[in-house]
């Protein structure tokens, strides 16, 4: 059976490139890019390349650029490195309530040693309103950190405004999660206007086990991993250099590609929101319509519950996530879709498609054919379905 | 999917029993659309044997597997042996649950139990019983299951 990965944002599948770089760095030229002696020239050499092949991409100096080992690493260095760095100047952070778990439950660790964290809520599209960071901007606030775009509902948030209010108005850094967004549209860092953001290369055809993170020139931040000098200091042990190779070429790829991406992606996207909507009742479009990544869908379909979507799914051959509290492993639905204002109950039935390079109209088409059956027999099966109906009966007969 | 046994698998994509009975003895319901969970089961009575069962199940592979599962054990058995079944034989029955499973989606023998009291209730003039909701798991729950 055809396997449809509709869950790009789990993994997405290397590019052949990306592999070719790597593949020296593991036997042939395995040395230590520390090392004066030439062992280490080849991977100096190509971390040298990699830092600025992603540096190209986000816009950045390549000085400015710091490997780490995932997206989540990248945004706890930004989150408690600000932290630790300034806890002199105050203990105040901002962040949305639609973060990553990256980035809330960093923030939550802070609180337990004394920092202050004030969550911005979200409209029902998952825009933060950029007045509203304004308004909980404080004297003693360090640090603002709002996702470029949501990884479950896709909405892209107005990060240039936003960093612009916080340094109009205050001291604090500013921080954006661009984890789900870079690779996919610009993410360039003065055009967006942030001290720190952090990419992950493994969801645009990269290897998993490398992170990117910028630092702007002259902010400070204090090192998670203490010792040796490795990315300037601020993350120390040996460098992952396949991995990092790797990410280089994902960055120069998605730098040439990222306009061919969207006219590839736009496609599908919009055939399967139109598809889903046309063919099934009651089941509702989370995000925003227009301004949200070209690979992200997330529905809401009533009365049924994720786990068994996604399970019947599965067996047709495509993948998908949801945000159901029973497919969460912490057995609690999205908070996302809960700060957007959908009803627990209702988030049950969360179904979050994320597209990619290999798909294609095709399998969008044979999505939207099985899909249906699918919800249609769960529904059979589901009493909140049937109290509903025979509800509507009756007042039909009333 | 390796995380269900195969058993798991086969009653939640050939469920036994799905269906609601017009006129039912006795209905068990119990659960809570916040958690994911809501399970439905109808009994008809004779001669204090379960005639007949069937079951609706709002909630994911485990709970629709453990549903058709407690209805296939059951059926054609006394009242007093059904009383009997417990949420863990059900789960046994079908080659045991992850551990995330067995707490919120391992309902279908106290639904079962419902539906029995339900019954009763009835017969004695006090029923019909109607949904219990069960608790939101909290905080504490989700640390220990994480480390399970």
């Amino acid at each position: 059976m055809k396997i449809i990965n509709f869950d790009h944002f789990a993994a997405t599948k290397m590019r052949p490139e990306v592999k070719d770089a790597m593949e020296p760095f593991f036997m042939q030229e395995y040395g230590n890019p520390q090392s004066i002696h030439t062992l280490g020239d080849e991977p100096r050499e190509a971390l040298n390349k990699a830092r600025l092949q992603a540096a190209e991409l986000l816009g950045a100096a390549s000085n400015e650029v710091i490997f780490t080992g995932s997206g989540s690493e990248s945004n706890n260095l930004a989150i408690k490195g600000t932290a630790f760095a300034r806890m002199d100047k105050g203990k105040h952070i901002i962040v949305s309530k639609i973060e990553h778990f990256s980035v809330l439950n960093a923030v939550k660790a802070l609180v337990k040693l004394g920092f202050e964290v004030s969550e911005i809520p979200v409209d029902k599209y998952g825009s933060v309103d950029p007045q509203d960071v304004k308004n909980a901007l404080r004297k003693d606030t360090i640090l603002v950190s709002i996702t470029h775009a949501s990884n479950e509902i896709g909405t892209i948030q107005d990060i240039k405004e936003i960093s612009k209010i916080v340094h109009e108005n205050s001291g604090a850094y500013m921080h954006t999660d661009a984890n789900t967004s870079c690779g996919f549209i610009e993410t360039d860092v003065k055009e967006l206007g942030v001290d720190m953001l952090s990419a992950a290369p493994h969801r645009f055809y990269g290897p998993k086990g490398t992170g990117l993170f910028y630092l702007k020139k002259g902010t400070r931040i204090m090192p998670l991993i203490d010792g040796g000098i490795q990315e300037f200091g601020r993350r120390a042990g040996t460098e992952n250099v396949p991995a990092i190779a790797g990410a280089g070429v994902a960055c120069e790829l998605a730098k040439k590609e990222l306009k061919a991406r969207t006219a590839h992606l736009l496609p599908i996207q919009k055939y399967i929101t139109s598809g889903v909507l046309g063919s099934l009742y009651e089941v509702y479009l989370n995000g925003h319509p227009e301004k949200r990544l070209p690979n992200n869908l997330n529905f809401v379909v009533k009365y049924i519950e994720g786990e068994s979507m996604l399970m019947w799914l599965n067996n047709k051959g495509i993948m998908v996530a949801s945000g159901s509290a029973c497919t969460s492993k912490i057995l609690k639905s999205s908070h996302v879709l809960n700060a957007i204002g959908v009803d627990p109950a209702l988030a049950q039935g969360s179904l979050l498609i994320s597209l990619g390079e290999d798909n294609s109209l095709q399998d969008a088409a044979y999505f939207v054919k099985e899909l249906p059956p699918v919800v249609n027999k769960l529904r059979q099966m589901s009493p909140l379905y049937e109290e509903v109906m025979k509800n509507r009966m009756q007042s039909v007969q009333v | 999917m390796p995380v269900y046994s195969e058993k798991v698998m086969d009653h939640f994509q050939n469920p036994r029993n799905v269906g609601e009975i017009e006129n039912a003895d006795g209905v068990g319901e119990l659960g809570n659309p916040t958690c994911g969970d809501i399970m439905k089961i109808y009994i008809k009575v004779k001669d204090d044997k379960i005639d007949d069962i069937k079951f609706k199940t709002f909630g994911c592979g485990a709970a629709i597997a453990t549903s058709s599962m407690v209805t296939e054990l059951v059926k054609g058995k006394t009242l007093e042996e059904a009383e009997r079944v417990s949420n863990e034989v059900v789960a046994e029955a079908l080659d045991g649950l992850p551990p995330v499973k067995m707490h919120c989606s391992n309902l279908a023998a106290d639904a079962l139990h419902l539906a029995v009291e339900d019954y009763k209730a009835r017969k004695a003039g006090k029923g019909p019983l109607g949904r219990v909701e069960t608790p939101e798991h909290d905080e504490s729950e989700h640390d220990l299951l994480e480390h399970a």
